[in-house]
């Protein structure tokens, strides 16, 4: 199919494109990388009067430190992402989880943004994200705000952006000594949808891990932080983690839906292999306990 | 609803193009219809099969997930110029040789990918291709001729490199 009329702006500078924004509201869309939004548009799922093309604002597309964070602008690309230093040294999270999504192809015009103000429940960026504890910067004509990564999902595709605001950067705040990173995801090609993902990040120790996030994608309508699951964790030994107690906290914290790819038990199920994944990169990543 | 026309300009394999198009036109339309390249093919305009892989600045990217206006000024090379030029010739002649095609639908945007992949890994193993591929679909081989003709261009490009410093 093909995508419904609509006008096309190239803005030259971010205030004149939260200028467009202010103006169309929710008659416009932000146009990213477009790896979402062009093939919603095509398959007719999304239409949008006016068209606001970021793709020249290159205040955007950097990756930089200050002492505790490491930002990075909203059009920040997958492939760019993985190449970084910055990343690979403060947020590797990030780097484990760039090749699971889409072809190579996707990845060199993919960006963070897009993926984040998407909110695909199946996205590998937004769980990941929320794991790191990151906060996104929303501008609207006039001024900004910070949300933190955890408040943004409100539901499927439904974030707490306005009709008046772009996504713009996104905090990621640098990784602590002690703390390391897994992921884990299963779909039907390696570069496919997920059909249940997790992305975690916590401190091991030999006895046990502790400041835990393990956020769940794919699986339900939201990257969901796992709570109980977490506590079940953080409360075992770390190579004695009883595995029917897992199954029933997951089934607590986790509302999987079915889909043409999976059915919302396969999902649970996966689930559960995704956790013991992870709790054996931690020990492995610590060495032998 | 009816929405400004706009001039476009651009590089398409080498050569200089101008034309008025729909905001809304995708690059893959834009090379079919507009300037009769129908090597770039259309499959399923979602960004999941591959079959419309161009180059754009020396990058692959899918012609279907991209706007015909967005690649203003840039330099895009299809399956028609890459095949001019040579560049493709050993993976094209290998796909052939082991049969890495029937229908030959999916070919032009995995010779793409594979070209890419090539670029940046000279010698990659069997699994590192078929991840590279994995975002491209093909319903009549079974893939595994393709990552064997793939995998046989690496090998003779290496050997020929190898040659140069005997």
């Amino acid at each position: 199919m093909k995508s419904a009329p609509f006008d096309y702006v190239k803005p030259a500078s971010l205030e004149e494109a939260l200028e467009l924004r202010r103006r169309h509201g929710a008659d416009s869309a932000i146009l990213a990388g477009g790896q979402s939004l062009i093939p919603d548009f095509n398959q007719r799922l999304r239409s949008a009067a006016t068209v606001i093309d970021i793709n020249g604002l290159s205040a955007l597309s950097s990756i930089e430190e200050s002492e505790d964070i490491v930002s990075l602008g909203a059009i920040s690309r997958y492939r760019e992402i993985q190449a970084s230093t910055l990343i690979a040294e403060h947020a590797p999270l990030l780097k484990m989880a760039i090749p699971e999504i889409g072809s190579p192809a996707i990845r060199n015009r993919g960006t963070i943004g897009g993926s984040v103000s998407m909110a695909d429940p199946g996205a590998e960026l937004p769980a990941c994200l929320c794991a790191l504890g990151a906060n996104f910067e929303l501008a609207r004509a006039g001024s900004k705000r910070m949300i933190a990564a955890q408040d943004f999902f409100t539901g499927r595709y439904e974030t707490a952006l306005d009709n008046d605001e772009i996504l713009t950067r996104v905090d990621v705040p640098k990784s602590r000594i002690g703390f390391q990173s897994a992921f884990g995801e299963i779909a039907r090609r390696k570069t496919g949808s997920a059909m249940c993902g997790v992305a975690a990040h916590g401190k091991a120790t030999h006895q046990s891990i502790q400041d835990l996030k393990m956020v769940f994608f794919g699986i339900d309508e939201t990257p969901i932080l796992a709570v109980k699951t977490i506590s079940v964790i953080e409360g075992s030994a770390i190579n004695d983690v009883a595995t029917a107690e897992l199954a029933a906290a997951l089934s607590d914290d986790l509302h999987p839906f079915d889909d043409l790819h999976c059915s919302a038990k396969l999902r649970m199920h996966y689930a559960t292999v995704l956790t013991q994944r992870v709790l054996a990169q931690f020990v492995s990543a610590h060495g032998e306990v | 609803m009816t929405t400004d026309k706009r001039l476009i300009s651009l590089s398409v394999n080498g050569e200089l193009q101008a034309k008025i198009i729909e905001p809304r036109m995708s690059l893959a339309d834009f090379l079919r219809i507009e300037l009769e390249l129908t090597g770039t093919h259309v499959g399923c305009e979602s960004g999941v099969c591959g079959a419309c892989t161009v180059n754009i600045n020396g990058q692959t990217a899918r012609a279907c997930t991209m706007l015909a206006v967005q690649v203003e000024g840039d330099e895009v090379t299809t399956i028609e110029g890459a095949s001019e030029s040579g560049e493709l010739l050993d993976l094209q002649d290998a796909f052939h040789a082991r049969n890495a095609l029937q229908c030959g639908f999916c070919t032009p945007g995995m010779l793409m990918m594979s070209a890419e992949l090539l670029t940046q890994n000279s010698k990659p193993c069997r699994q590192e291709i078929r991840e590279y591929l994995s975002g491209n679909y093909c319903r009549c081989t079974g893939y595994e001729a393709i990552i064997d003709a793939v995998e046989t261009v690496s090998q003779t490009r290496n050997a020929r490199v190898g040659e140069q410093y005997d």
